[in-house]
């Protein structure tokens, strides 16, 4: 490697090293010599299959319904408004009263309830009750150094609400460069050119939740352009290697029944639940600039909460938080398990949509920022379950 | 058992009259004895006529004073803050620094105004200097944006002014004042938005005032543009709820409001903690010299109390602007969140005007525990003694500066950082100067001393 001087020689091996050290995070088995399977456990994958195939078959039927094709090229001159109006989505008049989202957090707590015998281990873990953010000294010297290790090690403690942007990034290893920039732009490029029945799916869920939402509709325009980006993202798809999800498929126009016809619907391979966008909202505290903002989200979901609507035995996902959840609630209220169970209330029910979307929406900002912080400090979404069990705190919001 | 309050609401306010059932307070008519009077500004008219002899006791309150029009009305806010800066200029007050440009540095708060048809030739001039500027015209005496227009050329205000210059067949009441046009206001998602901030003043002379810390921004439902074609847009241009409510992009749920809360989160984590530091105390500094710029003409009254809701605008540099002022601020609520912030708002008044939910008595100072006054906190608490001498001075200042306006003064042009380090540094001079000279005092456990050290500062 030439360098200009010696300093950036330094900024390079650092640099080098968080992407070694990024990709071992995602890439968790990669020193097993054997490749494992992406699901072992059977039934599980069964589940999953089972319930790809129902999403899809109701994002089809909404089709059906209301005769409209899953993509369809738009003409030029609705092109070149969409274009214009990139910024102002949230004033786009369209009539969405006939969709609906595919499927809630209720309908996927069906399946999930319906997996059986998941032989998963219990893992339990401190809940810290009172989230606050730490000492501003300690973390300068951190950001200085731009070691992506020290820096989640540090947001353990919840990071200053002035340095997240930056902790964050380097946690994730997130640099936004020209070519982000310019990637950011062709995906935009491709939203113009194709109205995907996603898209209305987006303005749906954006309707029915940020819109509405006393900490979040100053952001609604912004949230439009990241999903709708997001949908047309196949970087996305990298994460379906080691999810145990499969993206949905779907055959090109006249190609029916033809295996080479098949495509990948959306692009991204994620359709989106009810209650989708408010992974993107938090974020819109941290990140002025939608590129940035882009790739932080992209990077949360392919890292994490993918998991949270997937079914799968990793010990992460949302199976095993479902599992943890209730065993932390047991332990820590005894007597509100038994009160349920003696009402025939089960818990999972209320806090199943707490859960898929990592608490957004459900706590005020700043202590979302907070509880995410400790999810990148220990790379991992079990505190999602520990703050579930703390129920009857959070119920009185 | 102690005394139960009485009071009197001539406004049909629920939140307020709630509040005062929920305080077991017993109602009683305006002419009965009440400790505590919610009134209208036409019955605070009707008090404190002269002429209607009505004299005040020692154990009643009322929630306005007598002139806050001088703070409210939009003409005469103007004015007092103009001769306010006059005379720091004239004092040579450090506070009255202007940069090259000649315009105050510390002092520039509120946008160019003038009162027409009063003003009107020193507005033309100004206006044919800036040909590409935006104004906004407003009504003096009215609110919730009634009658307000944007214009960007003078002949817009000859055809409105036209009857003016035939005032002596056809004379008019109506006045306006005209002002700069904030053009470049900070925006968030694309949309304006203004601070509604509340404030509870005591009194004026000594200056005594709360600051509420629940506030929050009020958005337009458009995207905020300031081309020309839109200028007639109400909708792109003014936060007023009362206006934003007509529109069809209103939304219900959260009626455009967003909490001063969230704003600063907002902004610590998209411009970090300093930027949004200094916003917030320059608001302070802006309400401070607002109300200090009104104190002369004020009426002191021990009796009067009154919560004000400022409005703020925060352009693009963020920099804070004093729109107006409001002295009675909307108590109706429009959403749930609004419901929840003005019950707590009126419940937190008279947390801090009848501690311990007990009858008020002007005479005795009675300050709230600091701990105990809900979302409220002091922002400035004058001295009485220091404020007289002043005063007893023939409104000479005999060259004294109080300490909080050093701070103020130091916090506004080097940062809160240096400010405290040289308070910070003042206290451990002053207690090294004892330690040292601790080995060779005399031991007396009936001794105490006041001294009065002189501390120079340096430029560094
Ligand atoms: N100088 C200005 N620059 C930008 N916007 C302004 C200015 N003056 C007023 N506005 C907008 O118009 C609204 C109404 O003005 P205001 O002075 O508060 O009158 P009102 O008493 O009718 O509420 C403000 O809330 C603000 O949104
Ligand atoms: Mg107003």
């Amino acid at each position: 490697m030439v360098c200009a001087n010696g300093s950036s020689f330094e900024d390079y091996k650092q640099k080098l090293q968080n992407a070694i050290y990024q990709y071992l995070l995602k890439h968790p088995d990669i020193r097993e010599p054997v490749k494992q399977e992406k699901e072992p456990l059977d039934f599980v994958q069964k589940a999953q299959t089972n319930w790809e195939r129902r999403i899809f078959k109701s994002l089809n039927n909404m089709c059906n319904d209301l005769g409209i094709a899953l993509s369809r090229k738009r003409p030029v001159s609705e092109q070149k408004e969409l274009e214009a109006k990139w910024t102002e989505l949230g004033t786009e008049d369209m009539d969405l009263s006939r969709f609906r989202p595919v499927y809630s957090p209720r309908d996927f707590l069906e399946v999930l309830m319906s997996v059986r015998n998941p032989n998963l281990s219990q893992v339990s873990i401190g809940v810290d009750h009172c989230l606050q953010p730490s000492k501003l000294s300690c973390m300068f010297p951190v950001l200085e150094s731009y070691q992506a290790p020290l820096a989640r090690e540090y947001s353990k403690q919840g990071c200053p609400q002035n340095l997240r942007a930056e902790m964050w990034a380097l946690i994730l290893g997130v640099e936004t460069t020209d070519a982000s920039r310019l990637q950011f732009e062709h995906l935009k490029a491709s939203v113009f050119l194709h109205d995907l029945i996603v898209d209305k799916l987006i303005f749906k869920d954006i309707n029915l939740t940020a819109s509405n939402d006393d900490q979040y509709f100053v952001f609604e325009d912004l949230l439009y352009q990241i999903l709708l980006v997001f949908s047309r993202d196949t970087a996305v798809l990298d994460h379906f290697e080691y999810s145990s999800a499969n993206p949905p498929k779907a055959h090109l126009r006249g190609g029916r029944n033809n295996e080479d016809t098949l495509v990948i619907y959306p692009p991204n391979g994620v359709i989106p639940f009810h209650g989708f966008s408010m992974f993107v909202c938090p974020l819109c505290y941290i990140y002025e600039d939608p590129v940035t903002l882009y790739m932080v989200f992209r990077e949360l979901y392919t890292l994490y909460f993918y998991l949270l609507h997937t079914v799968s035995s990793h010990p992460q996902g949302i199976l095993s938080l479902c599992l943890l959840f209730e065993t932390l609630l047991h332990e820590l209220d005894p007597h509100l398990t038994y009160h349920m169970a003696s009402k025939e209330i089960q818990p999972l029910k209320v806090v199943i949509k707490w859960l898929m979307r990592a608490f957004s929406g459900y706590l005020s900002a700043d202590q979302i920022l907070l509880l995410w912080d400790r999810i990148l400090a220990y790379n991992s979404l079990e505190i999602l379950a520990g703050v579930g069990a703390r129920m009857d705190k959070i119920i009185s919001f | 058992m102690a005394e139960t309050v009485k009071y009197c609401c001539d406004l049909d306010i629920s939140v307020v009259s709630a509040n005062f059932e929920k305080r077991g307070w017993s109602p009683v008519g305006s002419d009965e004895d009440w400790n505590v009077y919610w009134a209208s500004v036409l019955t605070i008219r009707n008090i404190f006529n002269p002429e209607n002899g009505y004299k005040l006791r020692e154990r009643q309150i009322i929630n306005h004073f007598p002139t806050y029009q001088e703070l409210t009305r939009k003409d005469y806010i103007v004015k007092n803050i103009n001769r306010y800066r006059e005379e720091l200029d004239k004092q040579g007050s450090p506070l009255a620094e202007k940069d090259n440009m000649g315009k105050y540095i510390h002092l520039d708060f509120i946008p160019l105004t003038f009162a027409l048809p009063n003003d009107y030739n020193a507005f033309a001039e100004v206006f044919k200097k800036n040909p590409t500027s935006t104004w906004i015209m407003k009504p003096c005496g009215k609110s919730q944006g009634i009658g307000i227009f944007l214009i960007n050329k003078l002949s817009q205000l000859k055809k409105w002014s036209g009857p003016l210059q035939n005032s002596a067949q056809n004379p008019i009441t109506a006045t306006y004042v005209v002002s700069r046009y904030i053009d470049n206001p900070l925006l968030i998602g694309g949309k304006k938005f203004d601070l509604r901030l509340y404030i509870l003043v005591l009194s004026f002379k000594p200056l005594k005032v709360y600051l509420y810390k629940l506030g929050f921004c009020r958005f337009c439902q458009l995207k905020y543009t300031c081309n020309m074609s839109d200028l007639a847009n109400m909708f792109v241009h003014l936060t007023n709820v009362s206006i934003q409510r007509q529109g069809d992009e209103y939304n219900s749920v959260h009626g455009g409001k967003w909490t001063i809360q969230n704003l600063r989160l907002y902004l610590e984590g998209t411009q970090g903690k300093e930027v949004a530091d200094k916003l917030f105390s320059d608001i302070k500094s802006l309400i401070i010299h607002s109300l200090k710029a009104t104190a002369p003409v004020m009426i002191r009254d021990k009796h009067c109390f009154e919560c004000y809701g400022y409005d703020i605008i925060i352009s693009d540099d963020l920099k804070p602007w004093l729109i107006e002022v409001n002295a009675s601020p909307s108590l109706l609520t429009t959403t749930d969140n609004d419901r929840v912030l003005k019950h707590e708002l009126v419940d937190d008044i008279f947390k801090v005007m009848c501690p311990g939910n007990t009858v008020p008595n002007v005479e005795t100072d009675r300050t709230p525990d600091e701990n105990n006054i809900g979302n409220f906190e002091l922002i400035a608490d004058e001295l009485e003694s220091i404020d007289s001498e002043q005063c007893s001075k023939n409104s000479v200042h005999g060259g004294k500066w109080t300490i909080q306006n050093l701070r103020l003064y130091l916090e506004g042009t080097q940062g809160k950082e240096v400010a405290d380090k040289l308070f910070s540094d003042i206290k451990s001079l002053i207690i090294h100067s004892l330690k040292a000279t601790a080995p060779v005092m005399i031991r007396d456990k009936h001794c105490f001393e006041c001294y009065g050290y002189d501390i120079i500062i340096t430029d560094d």
